[in-house]
């Protein structure tokens, strides 16, 4: 891949605010430059989303977060995609990944209580035709979510002046 | 009664004879201020990486709180010899070519120590490091200043050394990258400086700390000159391109009686480096490399970011290519680069450091160190963007 590219993207991962111009500055290419290889980032899916990491608990909106896990049984003439795709569609559904080992699938759900996300996977997900057995952990406490440490950290403090 | 005494008449005359500080000036400038933004640091931001730190506490947790041979532990040695091989082919023997020390400071001070004599000449390379300059008057011999400027991109050329030689010149301190200027050395303009060193039987000491952050180019480390390895000493350490500051952990490579003189003093003043962070070098230098090139690759933006930001504001700023320091012109505003820095940090509360703290030749500039964030790097821009335009005024 384009080395610039790369340099674009890892700018981006780390920070969707950055403006075409303070990117420009840090690769040396020119802001009209930045502006239209995004556009084509954008356009090829490359870049699928701008999205902002949120710790909810600070205003206090309690959500509930649990991983599921996911034994399934595929039918004739169908992938995991098509049970994936069953899946992914509930919006109480974050996430969903197919996984080797004791489990096919993992989802991630968010609702507003334990209440919630129980009766969502008794209702919604075990009840599905290809699922032999759902096994539910309820999030406690997050601390890191995509690469984002969601507490403060004890800062290291620097001396102002140094040789 | 016994009468007073003034303890001032105890000290010595090497000491009484240091220049004072530019920078400790500024320590005490910026003690007790709040809200300001350093650009003043001369270390990474960085905190050394999780691996790191990991082995050494690790070694903690195995009771390793031993002293260790004068010489540093010897898988330390085996380890620096094994990557010098590896990066630039220089052939170091681990058990009497290599010293362990407790940063490059106590590097430099031994080695300059163990070459020069009372009254011998050394040449410091000028704008550089602030400690050359003391660490060569303690040692009862005389710095010989020769300056770099930016009509050489501050580069050292051997027109400008040779007036400098004459009979008592005993050695030459090196410092590229440089600190505070950001230059290197290319290899074409050192082979003419290795030639004037030999036919004047001149000894080296090359400050190599800043090494591994080199941008757009590979670090030709001097004693890998032809002919140049016996008469140099090379002095490098894990600060910077680790990340490891507090840690404390610097080398000298060299042939074996620069080396054994440098160890007979050692062995006598600090023993020997600290065991943890001897560990905590040898993981550096076996898994390190990812993390300090993903380190330099940032360090890298931010060069690109502040050069242009300078350049923006119509301070005109070269490209450092080397090291973690910007170092604008600041000569056109019409103030020096002592009174600039102190009206910057009263009126914008931006700390840089005075060009001329680092010799005479850097008059005219400042030090801005970019091993800060980036949103710092940018509020101090902007602010030093008012505060030029507030002079024009």
């Amino acid at each position: 891949m384009d080395e610039m590219i790369r340099h674009i993207l890892e700018i981006l991962e780390n920070d969707a605010r950055a403006s075409p111009e303070e990117i420009a500055a840090l690769t040396g290419m020119s802001a009209q430059e930045i502006s239209q290889t995004i556009a084509k980032l954008e356009e090829t899916g490359v870049i699928r989303h701008y999205k902002t990491i949120v710790d909810w608990d600070l205003i206090g909106e309690n959500y509930v977060y649990a991983v599921i896990e996911l034994k399934v049984t595929l039918e004739r003439n169908q992938g995991y995609q098509a049970i994936a795709e069953r899946i992914y569609k509930f919006p109480e559904v974050r996430s969903v990944r197919l996984l080797s080992g004791d489990y096919d699938i993992s989802l991630t759900v968010r609702g507003k209580s334990m209440k919630d996300v129980a009766f969502f996977v008794a209702e919604k997900i075990a009840t599905l035709d290809q699922v032999q057995s759902t096994s539910t952990h309820f999030v406690l406490k997050t601390y890191k979510e995509d690469g984002v440490i969601l507490h403060e950290p004890e800062s290291i403090k620097r001396l102002p002046v140094s040789f | 009664m016994r009468p007073p005494c003034d303890p001032s008449k105890f000290v010595a005359e090497a000491v009484k004879s240091i220049p004072p500080s530019g920078i400790r000036r500024f320590f005490d400038l910026v003690s007790g201020l709040e809200d300001i933004i350093s650009l003043g640091v001369g270390e990474p931001d960085f905190i050394t990486p999780w691996h790191i730190r990991e082995m050494c506490i690790h070694s903690l947790e195995k009771g390793q709180t031993s002293y260790t041979s004068n010489y540093g532990l010897p898988e330390l040695r085996d380890e620096l010899a094994r990557t010098y091989y590896k990066r630039y082919g220089l052939d170091y023997d681990p058990a009497s070519e290599i010293l362990v020390t407790t940063g490059v400071s106590e590097a430099l001070d031994i080695a300059v120590r163990a070459v020069v004599n009372p009254g011998e000449e050394v040449i410091v390379v000028q704008p550089s490091y602030v400690a050359y300059v003391p660490s060569v008057i303690l040692a009862g011999g005389k710095p010989v200043i020769v300056s770099t400027s930016r009509d050489d991109d501050f580069s050292l050329t051997a027109e400008a050394l040779k007036p400098a030689i004459t009979s008592k010149t005993k050695a030459i301190i090196l410092n590229f990258p440089n600190n505070p200027t950001g230059a290197i050395m290319e290899q074409e303009g050192m082979e003419d400086i290795a030639d004037l060193v030999v036919e004047n039987d001149l000894f080296v000491i090359s400050d190599e700390v800043y090494e591994c952050l080199t941008y757009g180019g590979t670090h030709v480390p001097f004693s890998s000159l032809e002919g140049l390895k016996d008469r140099t000493v090379m002095l490098n350490g894990f600060s910077k391109a680790y990340a490891m500051t507090g840690l404390r952990l610097g080398f000298a490579m060299g042939a074996p009686d620069i080396i054994h003189s440098m160890m007979m003093i050692h062995q006598y003043s600090m023993l020997c480096a600290p065991i943890t962070a001897q560990v905590g070098a040898i993981e550096a230098l076996r898994n390190g490399k990812e993390e300090m090139e993903r380190m330099v690759r940032e360090y890298d933006r931010r060069r690109r970011f502040i050069v242009k930001g300078f350049n923006s504001i119509g301070l005109e700023c070269g490209n450092p290519k080397g090291a973690f320091y910007a170092f604008p012109y600041i000569g056109g505003t019409g103030l020096s680069s002592s009174d600039f820095a102190e009206r910057l940090l009263e009126e914008k509360k931006v700390v840089t450091i005075p060009g001329d703290v680092f010799g005479e030749a850097g008059e005219g500039f400042l030090r801005c160190a970019y091993a800060a964030s980036l949103d710092d790097i940018r509020k101090s821009i902007e602010r030093m963007g008012d505060f030029v335009e507030e002079l024009k005024q």
